[in-house]
């Protein structure tokens, strides 16, 4: 089973070697990986796709809430995340064929970024599935080259994956806008007793906005 | 004030007393900053000073602090910092580093250290700012003692020890990510409770967990109650007093027939602060087929981790077995519990090794019964004669390197055991090929006049793993015999007292001599190469299949 995991760490030195280390030492199988900072400097988001039976996906979750770094991991999956990749292809493009991805182009709503003698660069943006189709029918032009970024998710909905450092942010009198944090979140998944300090507090879910696929 | 003394600050405000350390160039600042208040222990190799302060904090209970220099220094406390890692035990260990400048630039005694250190500790920094340091020195004093304990290593280069702390730096630990949770959940407790209740073969297993939180006198009252049988990890040896009727020795490779087997016939297994390692389980798939496994530890990553938890609580052993026990029915269970003890067997081998450890329990007996020693033992062969036939009335008094098994960590841990309870006897039993890996330490012994007493079991060889040659490899012996030195005249050149015990009848005069003597002293007793540690579950295969004889077969 394939899992995106949202973790939210400390923006500190080796927080990265730490999370790919844990993932390498216990034989945990990562898909992709991305690093990028929050609204606040002082914490970074990591996207994480792993690969993993029940067992290894409970224990990558619990085994990075261990981490003093990590302040928060989530499970963004199904209809409820948002996810998007990003993939730079460079495609085979002589003059005559350029129309043609120019006109696939517009319909994935990629774009053309760089065109030379015989060949052009195209961006697309879109969740796996749209990445994977729109590389499959340009490979019918030959790809020459391809850059892809790791997957990012964000749960859709107004749901905030961050909980526990702004419920520790509440503690301190700090001020923070995660509206609604300290009421129960409706039925927990794990066993009770498995959850650990503010893990268990949630924002109840809205419903599920159906956002248009872009 | 200096980093280096707001270093020495934060470890006496911590309430540190003793350091076990070895200088170099990129500590020279923080030695020069030394206060009097603070006892320094000057091992004869780092790895020493990171095992000494496993050893003193096992004692102890408290924090263990060790300090290296950079480079070499600092990758000698590894095998240390490791064994404090898998065995959970509090330790901080504080390394200089080169100067900020310098950093990444493979300066002299320069190396990775964060990077090495990063997977064998619970935690670990580099501090580049000196407003950092009062901090993050809270920080990792805090996260080595709190929840699941664990090594904590600080990183310091050498321009930050020398650099001005700014008035006013906060010291506060700033830890949003880490809370470890005490109390378990209250219906996960029911849950527990009612199982508990409808159990008609249950067994507690106890770990290191349970004399980590203090829970040891709980543990008693809640097999009482139950009336369930107790079954000890190595690291749980203690926590449930030898001899109780309803106590069924260590459990796993080298378990008691009664201990396995009670597990493998469970209908309900209590597991307390134990991580089921595979010396434990054997084959997992074949482990405790019957039970329902209500698992209760301070660590949430441990449940279901190596075996399926069916009941799963998290928190801290003391409080958990605090709310436990007003839940829980007054329960007999006469019949189970004579069919465990009939699985009982007196000691099938009784060789020269296990003789010695008996005449050990005889004349420590006193001493054991009124927790006035410690046993601190190596790794192999003799270990394992230990945690089967040494009996232990409290918990704390084996120190031993389980998770790890690190050959040599014996005689340092005596050190730090030594230093930390300076009122009891510590007694350290290795073998002759522990005891050459870490043989330096007896300078540091006698420096310290630390009273260890060294019983040394000599088979001139690397025993277990002749063993292991023998039952799984054919017989073939590679590398496994030691020519060792002439160990009487070794420990007196160091300054030790030395005796030789060539028969029991010298054991026991040997014993008495050693343990009369004030000093250091070390008991060299021969013991022939073929004995084998027995019972014994063949590695990977389930506890159930037992070998109990050398040359028997499987019951």
């Amino acid at each position: 089973m394939i899992q995106t995991f949202s973790i939210l760490v400390e923006n500190q030195p080796g927080v990265l070697t730490r999370v790919a280390g844990l993932f390498g030492r216990r034989g945990f199988n990562i898909q992709s990986l991305a690093v990028g900072v929050t609204q606040d400097p002082t914490l970074s988001r990591m996207t994480v796709v792993v690969d993993g039976d029940d067992r290894v996906l409970e224990q990558v979750k619990k085994q990075l809430d261990k981490l003093v770094n990590v302040l928060k991991v989530s499970v963004l999956e199904g209809p409820e995340a948002i996810s998007r990749e990003l993939a730079l292809v460079r495609v085979y493009a002589p003059p005559s064929q350029r129309a043609a991805i120019q006109q696939l182009a517009d319909i994935f709503r990629a774009r053309i970024v760089d065109v030379a003698r015989r060949s052009l660069v195209v961006e697309v943006t879109g969740d796996q599935d749209k990445v994977a189709a729109m590389m499959s029918l340009l490979a019918e032009f030959g790809i020459i080259e391809v850059v892809r970024t790791g997957r990012i998710a964000m749960a859709r909905g107004g749901r905030q994956v961050g909980g526990k450092a702004m419920c520790n942010a509440q503690s301190k009198g700090g001020t923070h806008d995660g509206e609604g944090l300290l009421r129960r979140g409706r039925g927990s998944r794990a066993p009770a007793g498995v959850q650990g300090g503010c893990l268990g507090v949630r924002e109840p879910r809205e419903r599920a906005g159906a956002k248009p696929e872009g | 004030m200096r980093g280096r003394e707001a270093i020495w600050d934060s470890l006496i405000d911590l309430g540190v007393e003793t350091v076990f350390g070895y200088p170099g160039g990129a500590v020279i600042s923080l030695y020069d900053a030394m206060p009097t208040a603070i006892h320094h222990v000057l091992v004869r190799h780092e790895q020493g000073a990171a095992m000494a302060a496993d050893g003193y904090a096992r004692a102890t209970g408290r924090l263990g602090v060790c300090v290296a220099t950079s480079g070499p220094g600092a990758l000698n406390l590894v095998s240390g910092l490791a064994n404090a890692f898998l065995d959970s035990v509090p330790v901080l260990a504080i390394t200089g580093q080169v100067s900020t400048a310098q950093l990444g630039r493979d300066a002299f005694q320069e190396t990775d250290v964060f990077g090495a250190t990063m997977s064998l500790t619970k935690h670990n920094y580099l501090v580049n700012r000196v407003d950092d340091l009062p901090r993050v020195l809270n920080e990792a004093a805090y996260i080595a003692q709190a929840g699941r304990k664990g090594p904590v290593l600080v990183d310091v280069p050498r321009d930050v020890m020398d650099a001005e702390v700014p008035e006013g730096a906060d010291s506060t630990p700033r830890l949003p990510g880490y809370r470890p949770r005490q109390r378990g959940h209250p219906a996960q407790m029911e849950r527990a409770a009612r199982t508990l209740a409808a159990a008609g073969r249950p067994v507690i297993l106890a770990g290191g967990g349970v004399k980590w939180s203090g829970a040891s006198p709980l543990l008693v009252r809640l097999a009482q109650k139950t009336g369930a049988p107790v079954a000890t990890t190595l690291m749980g040896l203690g926590t449930m007093p030898a001899g109780h009727p309803l106590f069924l020795g260590m459990m796993g490779m080298h378990g008691t027939p009664a201990a396995n087997g009670a597990v493998q016939e469970c209908d309900v297994l209590l597991a307390l602060g134990v991580r089921f390692s595979d010396r434990v389980t054997g084959a997992r798939e074949s482990f405790a087929p019957s039970a329902q496994i209500i698992h209760v530890d301070v660590d949430p990553a441990e449940l279901g981790k190596n075996v399926p938890a069916h009941i799963p609580i998290v928190g801290d052993i003391r409080h958990v077995l605090e709310d436990l026990l007003p839940l829980v029915p007054e329960k007999r269970h006469d019949e189970w519990v004579s069919r465990v003890n009939s699985m009982k067997r007196p000691g099938a081998d009784d060789g020269t090794a296990v003789r010695t450890i008996m005449a050990l329990a005889a004349a420590t007996e006193g001493l054991a019964r009124s927790d006035d020693l410690i046993v601190v033992t190596d790794v192999g062969q003799h270990q394992m004669w230990v945690a089967q036939h040494y009996p232990f009335y409290h918990p704390g008094t084996l120190i031993t390197s389980g998770g790890l098994g690190a050959m040599g960590y014996g005689l340092p841990a005596a050190v730090g055991a030594a230093l930390g309870c300076p009122r009891k006897t510590v007694v350290l039993v290795t073998g002759d090929g522990s005891l050459q890996m870490n043989v330096q330490e007896l300078a540091t012994v006698v420096q310290e006049r630390l009273p260890v007493k060294i019983v040394l079991l000599d088979n001139t060889s690397l025993g277990m793993v002749r063993q292991w040659q023998e039952m799984f490899f054919g017989g073939n012996l590679v590398a496994v015999s030691l020519r060792g030195p002439d160990w009487v005249a070794l420990a007196r050149a160091y300054g030790l007292a030395a005796w030789r015990a060539g028969s029991p009848t010298e054991v026991e005069d040997g014993l008495a001599s050693l343990l009369r003597n004030p000093g250091p002293g070390l008991l060299h007793c021969p013991v022939p190469p073929e004995e084998n540690v027995l019972p014994m579950v063949p590695p990977g295969e389930s506890i159930s299949r037992i070998i109990v004889e050398s040359r028997g077969g499987a019951t």
